[in-house]
């Protein structure tokens, strides 16, 4: 959890000690950019908004930053979001993934398997 | 030592300002790099729902947000680079106090 002495949280990094930028730049997969417009649904659509990301972003502690990617931490925070607004219970949830994971092993399968 | 803007009180362009000192462990959206710093208002942008309710899915009353200038040797003191550059940074309403006048520049 936090470890800092003046009661500032991990996720408040500015003016710390940080080492070189990383401006390497990459392209993003198609699940990525998924998990990205599913932010853009939901705060469309009134669940929740950015502000509820990041708290469980931070909520989520340094631990996840440092083992997660980006949008692994994302769809988590989304997912976090959407049960607690009401979008589906962890029962439909888990439903749906058996469902998904039923339909084959490899990404293309579960995406369009039906 | 300053007093607490209110919410609902438009500060002018130019007043000094300090950024409050407080640490509540929740989710906030004043940087703690600029807790405790003193700048000036350079704008007032607009009114809109306060980020740590909305962040708990709670209904949020309205707070304006400021764009607030600050000297960087005010902000990182000796380690600044260079002390005249400026940093801008958008602040609520709730998280600003106003400088006594004794104190402003």
């Amino acid at each position: 959890m936090d470890t800092q002495t003046d009661g500032r949280r991990w996720h408040d990094m500015g003016g710390q000690d940080a080492g070189p930028i990383c401006d390497a730049q990459h392209d993003f997969s198609f699940w990525e950019k998924r998990v990205d417009a599913l932010m853009v649904l939901c705060s469309g659509k009134g669940y929740f908004t950015v502000d509820g990301l990041r708290r469980v972003l931070e909520d989520m502690g340094e631990e996840a930053f440092e083992t997660m990617s980006y949008y692994e931490r994302w769809i988590a925070s989304i997912n976090q979001n959407l049960i607690e607004s009401g979008a589906y219970t962890t029962e439909e949830l888990a439903a749906q993934m058996a469902e998904v994971k039923a339909r084959g092993a490899t990404y293309g399968d579960a995406s369009l398997g039906k | 030592m300053g007093t607490p803007a209110l919410a609902n009180e438009p500060l002018a362009v130019g007043t000094s300002v300090r950024i409050r000192t407080l640490m509540p462990p929740g989710h906030v959206r004043a940087p703690v790099y600029l807790r405790g710093k003193t700048g000036t208002i350079e704008r007032a942008i607009a009114p809109f729902k306060n980020p740590e309710q909305l962040a708990y899915g709670l209904p949020a009353k309205e707070h304006m947000l400021y764009r607030v200038r600050f000297r960087a040797g005010d902000v990182w003191d000796k380690n600044a680079e260079n002390p005249d550059d400026m940093i801008e940074a958008e602040i609520y309403a709730h998280w600003i106090e106003k400088m006594d006048q004794s104190h402003a520049a």
